[in-house]
């Protein structure tokens, strides 16, 4: 499905992603880890098309085209989803008008017609059950005023209603308390499926307790420095990132 | 990236004018330029009655000895007055007994901005009044709202045929001296649209003006004159265009509105008069004065307007609350783009006990352009208990633009509460990546968030025209976000 070769990418002249390569396939969960200032967020920012940005060398395959030649918009209606680590507040956008137009991009791109007003109710209705997010929560603006934990259910709400290919979880744990998180992890679970993949980017290891990776890739300085099963997010945990830094040196 | 999504926004904000064609029809027009005399030719033209000409002469000649005002935070090349067409009507035939005798290309204009004065496509639920250059055109529907006793017609008509209501309410609440425009407009004014809704009766639809600018050369100078009676409620709406010209044309138009006893007005504009090119070449210069009295006890005057067109743009629709516990009301969304200017806001003047008034203005600047909040809260001293909220907010689309805001509160009396808020911001470039990332275009994304912006005074606008305005809104800022 996703394949990166030799990624380098930087941003304003500084060199962030020191040739990264990563193969995905349909029906597998990868997890990213790394410390802080590795590379993990700008990597996802990559996938996602942010023009911030600059990629320098390398390619990435998307189920066969080069996603370096789409706009962000493109690669999102080709299935690439971005669970920002930071959601964005769009004040006065109502999350239905905003998830109505963004899912009419998704069915004009597939030449579908746009969703009827009733059927899109339902779907909404549905996979809000799924995601088990709140119900006021889509009555409000994008995002506007919604606590962290709202803003991280908020994002895989959106991503049960979009159903990407790709979904790719940027420190979706992050500020999320425990329950929290178990409604979130439960979410992809449930929307995991053998044709579609998830990338998982985190710092910890706790994340992974319930959405439970095929394969776990250590970034640092730009590379991925390990690779391993699930067993290595927790060597990881345990031995620390000085772990892989001191790896490094030796 | 900044420099990309200024690109971006340059491009989604410099779209085409829509309504900048010309309408090829025989006009009867006067010699250009202003004088005493042209005053007398055109209410000679227009057949009026002695008291008419006079108000007309006594307006001319205070506005002969005034000086343009230049306190306005707007930058207006001299107008030389003798180089402009005070009158120009579009040649039909006298009598517009039915529909038929009006001339097809009247219609046909019309009909291509949306305002369809055929009877089997009339606007269901909306009377209009078509105003092309200086005269009427035509009015809808009059027969259904005069069975309520309800006028609705044309300035001209209302002079001759309801002489008594215009002059006990023309210049009742802006006077002929109260401004340089408001003199100019008083002197020559050709036409513009009259309203009465008699005691008790709740308009059962929706009023319209459309002001229509074809001349060349031409200066529209229009009137309206609402009167709402106790215990009455109206729903008013004007909308303007003008072609695409190289030379500037004068809009100073006036409008007043009087609300008796437990009436309520609602008066929403959507102006788009032709902005002028990306260079700033051409353009209306839209200087109007708007005002309404709320006379009565709990009478209520609402403005709200959508302001996307024009050059510059002078304009300040106020309420003066006399009556106890009247409400005013001002929603405001002024867009500028490329040379753009804008002064705009609204004066709110507290005058009876428990009065209150309710300011939101927003503000969208882009391209060089410059759109300013200008605002009065004026409390006087018998006004016990009275409250203001004003909220001015500014949002900014490129790193070019202006935006600026004055607030002026004056307050008299110490059992009043008067709050103000404002804020400015900027069309993140994370909000357009957040929306480009679910499939939404950049394009689509600055027309989402520039209406959720824009939202809380876009719902006060009738619905048919809630869904026009937020198109406009669009349009007008088409290329102007990168």
């Amino acid at each position: 499905m996703l394949k990166v070769k030799d990624l380098h990418a930087s941003i304003n002249g500084k060199e962030i992603l020191k040739g990264i390569n990563l193969e995905v396939k349909a029906g597998e969960i990868h997890a990213i880890m790394g410390p802080n200032g590795s590379g993990k967020s700008t990597l996802s920012a990559v996938l996602a098309g942010k023009e911030i940005f600059e990629v320098t060398h390398g390619e990435i395959e998307f189920n066969g085209k080069n996603l370096l030649e789409l706009s962000p918009e493109e690669r999102s209606r080709e299935g690439i989803f971005l669970s920002f680590q930071y959601p964005i507040e769009i004040p006065g956008v109502s999350m239905v008008n905003f998830m109505k137009t963004a899912l009419n991009e998704h069915r004009k791109h597939k030449g579908l017609d746009p969703v009827t007003a009733s059927d899109f109710l339902k779907l909404m209705r549905e996979r809000k059950e799924l995601v088990e997010i709140d119900s006021a929560l889509t009555n409000r603006a994008v995002n506007e005023g919604f606590s962290g934990g709202e803003k991280k259910k908020n994002e895989i709400f959106q991503m049960a209603m979009l159903e990407p290919k790709l979904a790719i979880l940027d420190e979706t744990d992050s500020g999320l308390d425990i329950d929290a998180l178990r409604i979130v992890a439960n979410g992809v679970n449930k929307l995991k499926r053998s044709d579609n993949a998830t990338i998982v980017i985190t710092h910890y290891q706790r994340l992974l307790d319930y959405i439970v990776p095929d394969f776990v890739h250590i970034l640092y300085n730009g590379q991925i420095v390990k690779t391993g099963g699930k067993e290595l997010a927790l060597e990881l945990e345990e031995k620390g990132y000085d772990w892989i830094k001191n790896g490094e040196q030796n | 990236m900044t420099n990309e999504q200024d690109k971006i926004l340059g491009d989604v904000t410099s779209g085409d004018y829509k309504y900048g064609f010309v309408t090829d029809i025989e006009t009867d027009t006067i010699p250009k330029g202003l004088s005493e005399d042209v005053v007398r030719l055109i209410s000679e033209k227009k057949g009026e009655p002695e008291w008419m000409l006079e108000f007309r002469l006594k307006a001319y000649r205070y506005w002969e000895k005034m000086e343009m005002p230049q306190w306005a935070h707007l930058f207006i090349p001299e107008i030389n007055y003798q180089d402009i067409i005070f009158y120009a009507a579009p040649k039909q035939k006298v009598s517009l007994g039915s529909l038929d005798e009006v001339d097809p290309e009247l219609l046909d204009t019309f009909s291509r901005l949306g305002i369809p004065l055929e009877e089997q496509k009339i606007l269901s639920g909306v009377a209009v009044d078509a105003v092309m250059d200086s005269i009427s055109v035509k009015t809808t529907f009059r027969e259904n709202l005069a069975e309520q006793g309800i006028i609705f017609c044309s300035m001209s008509e209302a002079i001759r045929e309801h002489p008594d209501l215009v002059k006990k309410y023309l210049a009742s609440v802006v006077p002929v001296t109260d401004n340089y425009f408001a003199a100019l407009n008083s002197a020559v004014f050709s036409d513009g649209s009259f309203c009465y809704i008699p005691k008790g009766v709740r308009c059962p639809m929706e009023l319209s003006t459309y002001f229509r600018i074809n001349a060349a050369n031409t200066g529209q100078f229009e009137r309206t004159l609402l009167i709402a009676d106790a215990d009455s409620y109206v729903s008013y709406l004007e909308g303007c265009t003008a072609p695409q010209r190289d030379e500037n044309q004068l809009h100073a138009a006036v409008v007043e509105i009087v609300a008796m006893e437990n009436a309520e007005v609602k008066y929403s504009t959507v102006q788009n008069w032709y902005p002028g090119d990306k260079n700033g070449k051409g353009g209306i210069y839209n200087f109007v004065t708007k005002r309404g009295i709320c006379k009565g006890a709990n009478s209520k005057i609402s403005w709200t307007q959508v302001e996307t067109g024009s050059a510059i743009t002078w304009k300040y629709p106020s309420c003066i609350l006399m009556g106890e516990n009247s409400y005013g009301e001002f929603y405001s969304v002024a867009v500028t783009n490329n040379h753009q200017q804008a002064d705009t806001g609204t004066k709110m003047i507290h005058i009876g006990k428990n009065t209150r008034s309710r300011i939101v203005s927003k503000g969208i600047s882009a391209g060089v352009s410059n759109n300013s909040y200008r605002g009065l809260v004026k409390v006087l001293k018998g006004a016990e208990n009275s409250r203001n909220f004003s909220q001015c907010d500014s949002l900014l689309l490129g790193d070019k633009c202006g935006a600026h805001t004055f607030p002026y509160i004056e307050v008299d009396n110490p059992s009043s509460i008067v709050e103000h808020e404002a804020t400015t911001s900027k069309i993140g470039e994370d909000q357009i990546f957040y929306c480009n990332q679910r499939g939404i275009s950049t394009e689509d994304a600055v027309a989402l968030i520039i209406n959720g912006y824009a939202k809380e005074v876009l719902n006060k606008l009738p619905m048919e025209f809630a869904v026009e305005a937020q198109k406009l809104l669009q349009i007008s800022l088409e290329g102007s976000v990168g």
